[in-house]
């Protein structure tokens, strides 16, 4: 491995983001068209060259592979690496970049810079799972905000600023605990190396603090502060709220970047940090991100089913979902990991999807309410086969990737507390309730309302952005070994570690003995 | 004897004896154009000095029976002060034009108060320190009173004067009972005094003083009720002078002071500047959201990063040093781009202050909007930028030093300040339109305001490593512990 092939496919966006911004000229029809098509260049590019990552990829190495360790400001690293959880969130991003940049085809407003803010964006989000250093993970991570702010705030809806300077703080707020959670690591271990670092035991001990008994002592308070940041980026209920906001005002590309990348981060952090670093803690608070989770699921999908923004629908439908990313990471089997992971990867295209599905009626009507709409289907038959193809998805329709990861997660975590897995399977019901309702006010019925009469079907440009959305989400159905083959071994690896660390721990056999294991 | 002494100070010594020379080159010509030849010759001559500085070999030298330190924290530091004041004169230099202020007292005034900083950083004994600190003081009472027909700013002057005597008095009553009850006025006899009898009411009540009178001088709170006033009031030149290097030479001195003279008394100072820190960190972040004068919202800024360098003094072990070096170092930078900014600021030849000037100020100016939105991003520390790493360092090594509690509020404090950065970040991308400013920008300040932004956008990157700022920076800090 010589060629530093991840920090190739993470810088280039970058580059094209430079080269845009200063070699590319002038407000005319022919240089927005030039923004436009050198972003889809450069985010192809990408694309491609992370191929080469995915195949050269071995499964079986459960080590990090790719790995890049170069000098960095005083004592930290830059290091680059990927394993078998990272590498598949690596490829949905570059994969889902052109999507997004082609999705934005109609934009007109300021086209340059809104190319260069999702260039930079890529670069950013690719970081955030290559990272191996503490603190780069960290820049990465954080540096996100900048971009997404200036997105929702310049090419957004009505409400635009109070949403973005929610969304801004809300993560920030998060974001910095974990940093001094970094920072007691850092100070603790000796060391920023995330490899290092999963090697390194952190104290259990209880500890006093202000009165306060804490039981699981640094690993818990550690443990909190990562969460802290990792639940609102995902985000959990009830630190859910601004994410409703930032969807319903972001432009449509902006909904897509959100909800099928940058939610996943939060997931990631879980995987990467939470349960191998602090697997006493995990353990000691299964049952708290379990109680979260389940209410997230019920709650936000009864939520939805009220909602008569499409957008905001949507939003709260992702909530839901992601609850059952947390609660199959948290049942730290492999089923339940696997099943998260798998549910991560499915939901950024079908949300994806869903989220280019209202912005393709959005560009024609520049409204989101349900109730704007009805009997799309006599006008938009294609559109409505679109929609309807991925309301299934959601609804986790088996034959769909949907429907793997969401039995895979209930699966898993049936194995470990089976109230937990009822109460999430209602969730099931509840979002074939909100899904189906949805699509048969938009699409069914007469078409009555005056403006909707001239409306037109898709174009060939939004078919082609469907297109591959649609492969992967019945390829991954079909087929879910594609997936599980590649993150299996990682996985084991890990959590055969967690169980280690667990078997070894004092708290944790006490514990497991007053459950009655 | 006296020999040595003098080779040791002729860093200072050459500026203090140029200071002389250009005010009789200035009063003897007593033309516009003579004026403005004093002040290209003192940037020269301030740049020329810390070029000096660089050169000089590392060991620590001692003068004047110890009054006087030539130590790496000292070069450090002295280097970061006179570039900042070199950067703010030269930028000056156009306003004063327009304002007709171009008066060769200026250069000469900023001259003596950068010899008194340097005196300040380098000061071992209380009366250097005291005298370097008046000097400085002295200084910038007036030139904080520079544009004499102006109401606002002879106020900033005689406020910035009143209080600054009193605070000088306060310092003053701190080292007297320092003296009387250790007999001595050089740290390192104070020193030795607090490790042989401990810490007694008396010294404690001196050092309390102190630090109430260098609070004063950075603008901790709650000794900072001066700063919004003179801000809002000074040249803007002035205010951009009084953000930058009298900052980074009274932050040095309460450093030297704590850890030279006071070093064993860390538990009993601990406290002081925790409580100034956050006191700082949190008014700072939440007094500025009320602000639509960018100057004033820039002094409320500059008190709150003063919180943020001082958590990393409360820390009182190497790497806290090593972090408000750092920190200050970052903060000079960003401070003399965002200043560059703001003296340009006008509309139709009149200085415009008001935020809400810059609504949808990057339709009009697309470059310098971003270079701004990149100092603002940088100064509320989101990463990557460098400012994110001032306040990394001045963080982690409070978590060292087992100041985690000051650290997690402090971070909150991070995130409420953000919110007034982010504002005029919204403000010129997604405000309101208003009346263009469309002045055009001196090469000498779209040099700084470039510099200064591409430093703080692109310096983290691998293989640039912030300029290695922060290996110097660590041999400094270890200088104060030997």
């Amino acid at each position: 491995m010589d060629l530093p092939l991840l920090s190739f496919v993470t810088w280039l966006p970058l580059i094209g983001a430079g080269v845009m911004a200063l070699l590319l000229r002038g407000e005319d029809e022919m240089a927005v068209l030039n923004a436009k098509r050198l972003a889809l260049f450069v985010t192809t590019v990408t694309f491609l060259l992370s191929l080469f990552i995915l195949f050269g990829f071995d499964p079986n190495d459960t080590g990090f592979q790719f790995v890049e360790d170069e000098e960095w400001i005083g004592g930290l690293r830059y290091k680059m690496g990927v394993d078998g959880i990272s590498v598949l969130f690596v490829m949905l991003t570059t994969a889902l970049m052109p999507i997004v940049i082609g999705a934005s085809w109609t934009v007109t407003h300021r086209v340059k810079e809104y190319m260069i803010a999702f260039l930079v964006l890529e670069t950013l989000m690719i970081g955030v799972f290559c990272a191996l250093d503490l603190i780069l993970f960290y820049l990465f991570f954080e540096a996100g905000l900048i971009p997404m702010f200036i997105i929702v705030g310049i090419w957004g809806g009505a409400n635009r600023i109070y949403a973005a300077f929610k969304f801004f703080l809300y993560t920030l707020l998060g974001s910095v605990l974990m940093l001094i959670a970094m920072l007691a690591m850092i100070f603790d271990a000796g060391t920023t190396d995330v490899v290092a670092l999963l090697q390194h035991e952190f104290a259990t001990e209880t500890i006093s603090l202000m009165g306060f008994q804490i039981i699981g002592g640094m690993q818990t308070l550690l443990f909190l502060a990562f969460f802290a940041s990792f639940a609102v980026k995902m985000p959990m209920w009830p630190v859910h709220t601004w994410l409703p906001d930032a969807h319903v005002q972001a432009p449509t590309a902006g909904s897509i970047v959100l909800a099928a990348i940058l939610l996943k981060m939060g997931g990631y952090g879980f995987l990467r940090f939470s349960l191998p670093m602090f697997p006493v803690a995990t353990d000691l608070l299964q049952t708290f991100v379990f109680t979260l989770s389940v209410i997230a699921i019920i709650y936000t999908s009864l939520v939805a089913l009220m909602q008569e923004d499409m957008k905001k629908l949507i939003a709260y439908s992702s909530v839901a979902h992601m609850g059952y990313v947390t609660m199959g990471i948290f049942a730290a089997n492999q089923q339940g990991v696997d099943g998260a992971i798998f549910q991560m990867l499915s939901h950024g295209f079908i949300s994806g999807a869903l989220f280019l599905a209202v912005g393709v009626i959005y560009d024609r009507m520049h409204a989101r309410e349900i109730a704007a709409y009805g009997g799309l289907v006599n006008r938009m038959p294609a559109y409505a086969l679109v929609f309807m193809f991925f309301t299934m998805g959601n609804v986790g329709l088996p034959g769909t990737s949907g429907f793997v990861g969401e039995f895979l997660t209930l699966a898993g975590v049936f194995q470990v507390n089976t109230w937990v897995a009822i109460g999430a399977t209602t969730g099931v019901i509840l979002s074939a309730g909100y899904a189906l309702w949805l699509y048969r006010r938009v699409v069914f019925g007469e078409l009555v309302k005056e403006s909707l009469k001239t409306i037109s079907d898709m174009d060939r440009r939004e078919k082609w952005l469907f297109a591959p959305l649609i492969a992967a989400t019945l390829i991954l159905g079909i087929y879910p070994s594609l997936i599980t083959d590649i993150i299996g071994p990682s996985v084991e690896a890990m959590l055969g570690e967690h169980q280690l660390a667990l078997a070894n721990s004092d708290l944790s056999t006490q514990l497991a003995a007053a459950r009655g294991e | 004897m006296i020999a040595t002494d003098l080779a040791i100070i002729l860093p200072e010594l050459s500026l203090a004896i140029f200071a002389m020379a250009a005010l009789m080159y200035g009063v003897f010509r007593q033309t516009e154009e003579a004026s403005e030849q004093v002040l290209l010759a003192t940037v020269a001559a301030l740049v020329l000095v810390a070029a000096w500085i660089v050169t000089l070999p590392d060991a620590a030298r001692i003068a004047f029976n110890g009054a006087f330190v030539e130590d790496g924290f000292g070069r450090f530091l002295k280097v970061t002060l006179l570039l900042g004041a070199a950067a703010v004169l030269l930028m000056s230099r156009e306003y004063l034009r327009k304002f007709d202020l171009m008066k060769f007292e200026f250069p000469v005034l900023i001259v003596l108060a950068a010899v008194g900083m340097m005196m300040m950083v380098s000061a071992g004994d209380l009366m250097a320190l005291y005298i370097g600190l008046e000097l400085q003081s002295l200084a910038l009472y007036v030139v904080a009173a520079f544009r004499r027909d102006s109401v606002r700013s002879t106020e900033a002057g005689l406020k910035y004067f009143v209080l600054g005597a009193l605070s000088s008095g306060i310092l003053l009553y701190g080292a007297s009972l320092v003296y009387g009850y250790t007999g001595t006025t050089t740290f390192t006899g104070i020193a030795s005094v607090i490790e042989a009898e401990g810490v007694g009411l008396g010294l404690l009540f001196g050092l309390v003083f102190l630090c109430v009178g260098m609070a004063f001088k950075i603008s901790a709170v709650p000794f900072h009720m001066w700063t919004p006033d003179v801000y809002e009031g000074s040249p803007t030149p002035v205010t951009a002078f009084f953000a930058t290097a009298p900052k980074v030479a009274a932050a040095g001195l309460f450093a030297r002071v704590l850890m030279d003279g006071f070093g064993g008394a860390l538990a009993d100072w601990q406290q002081i500047l925790t409580f100034l820190a956050l006191a700082s960190m949190y008014l700072g972040s939440i007094a500025a959201i009320g602000q639509t004068n960018i100057k004033r919202l820039m002094a409320y800024s500059s008190i709150g990063h003063m919180g943020f360098a001082l958590v990393g003094l409360a820390a009182g072990t190497p790497e806290g040093i090593e972090a408000l070096l750092i920190y200050l170092a970052i903060y000079v930078t960003m401070n003399v781009g965002v200043f560059a900014f703001i003296l340009n600021m006008e509309r139709d030849g009149r200085a415009v202050m008001d935020i809400y000037a810059l609504g949808q100020y990057s339709q009009v100016r697309p470059a310098r909007a971003l270079a701004l939105a990149v100092l603002m991003f940088s100064l509320a520390g989101i990463p990557p930028l460098v400012g994110f790493f001032g306040k990394y360092y001045v963080f982690q090594a409070a978590v060292a030093a087992g100041l985690v509690p000051l650290a997690v509020f402090g971070v909150i404090a991070s995130v409420i300040g953000a919110y007034y950065y982010l504002r005029i970040i919204y403000l010129m991308y997604f405000g309101e339109e208003t009346d263009a400013m469309t002045g055009d920008m001196p090469v000498t300040h779209g040099v700084m305001l470039t510099a200064s932004a591409a430093i703080m956008g692109l310096a983290w990157l691998p293989f640039v490593n912030l300029f290695g700022v922060q290996g110097w920076a660590a041999a400094a800090a270890v200088t104060l512990f030997n």
